[in-house]
């Protein structure tokens, strides 16, 4: 991959209001994504890619890393916030599973992000939450950045 | 099988981890995402750091490869530690990790709850560079699932 993206800067704290910061995001995820996933973070965990060994471990078919869905949904706030050294603290929780069968079909998830608080300069505070379908795989209530 | 307790409050400590250019470009290709703050020194020195920076939850390499090593470990009592699933995972970053950092994480398992047939494992894992400087905190919620799961 190549950076061709340009480099902004901190967003300034000043003029930020509560409100949805970016568009929503959807991402395509495949079974090669999940591999891809596991590799880069070091997670060979086989819930995540093994038919046979995540039935053997009690689960219908692999499912997707909650991490995975965490740091792509983390990225509509460093595009916004123009700096990913800008988020500071973050916490979320997977109050559901994303299945991913091996059938060839994709397992589409779509991030929203919003400001819930606009703080004592330079922090701010956004939700952040993946939805598969109408149900919600991710939800990040405490999102703390650090702006200009 | 059952998590043993007296594990509760024990640290345990990782063997050091150099964070390189190459593993945080990779990790952010698999995250799709070109910023240049991970791709780019020269852009990341503009924004004011060393070198290319990891992306905010990278230091779940650290944090999860620690967590595995201590789960694994007969003594710690998982009968099957595959399934363990993710349930909460909390950072507070005091900086950035940067290429070059040589970082070292002390886990501390901070508490079992024992939810139905279901063990809840919580780990407080904190993140230091080679100067011994905090650089990350991380919280993580790990949920043991019973043999009958569709």
């Amino acid at each position: 991959m190549t950076a061709t993206a340009t480099i902004t800067g901190r967003r300034p704290h000043a003029g930020v209001e509560v409100g949805p910061i970016l568009a929503d995001r959807s991402f395509t995820l495949h079974r090669r994504d999940l591999v891809r996933y596991a590799g880069s973070s070091c997670d060979y965990n086989p819930i995540h890619y093994d038919d046979t060994l995540a039935r053997e471990a009690g689960l219908a078919t692999p499912i997707v890393q909650g991490m995975f869905t965490m740091g792509l949904a983390l990225t509509l706030v460093t595009d916004w916030a123009g700096d990913p050294a800008a988020i500071v603290d973050f916490g979320g929780r997977f109050p559901r599973q994303v299945p991913m069968p091996n059938t060839g079909e994709a397992a589409e998830i779509v991030a929203s992000a919003s400001v819930v608080e606009v703080l004592d300069a330079p922090l701010v505070r956004l939700s952040v939450s993946v939805r598969l379908g109408e149900a919600r795989v991710l939800t990040m209530p405490r999102v703390l950045v650090e702006l200009a | 099988m059952a998590i043993n307790p007296s594990m509760v409050g024990e640290v345990f400590a990782a063997e050091p981890y150099e964070v390189s250019r190459e593993k945080i470009r990779e990790f952010a290709a698999a995250l799709r995402d070109d910023n240049p703050a991970y791709h780019d020194p020269d852009a990341a020195q503009a924004l004011g750091h060393p070198d290319v920076i990891a992306p905010p939850s990278f230091l779940m390499i650290i944090s999860l490869e620690a967590e595995r090593k201590l789960v694994y470990d007969p003594a710690f009592g998982i009968g099957d530690p595959r399934r363990l699933v993710h349930r909460e995972q909390r950072f507070a970053h005091r900086r950035p990790a940067h290429a070059g950092d040589r970082l070292t994480v002390a886990i501390r398992v901070t508490d079992v709850e024992y939810l139905g047939d279901n063990e809840v494992l919580h780990f407080e894992d904190r993140i230091t560079d080679a100067d011994g400087e905090l650089v990350s905190t991380a919280t993580s919620t790990f949920v043991s699932f019973p043999e009958e799961r569709a």
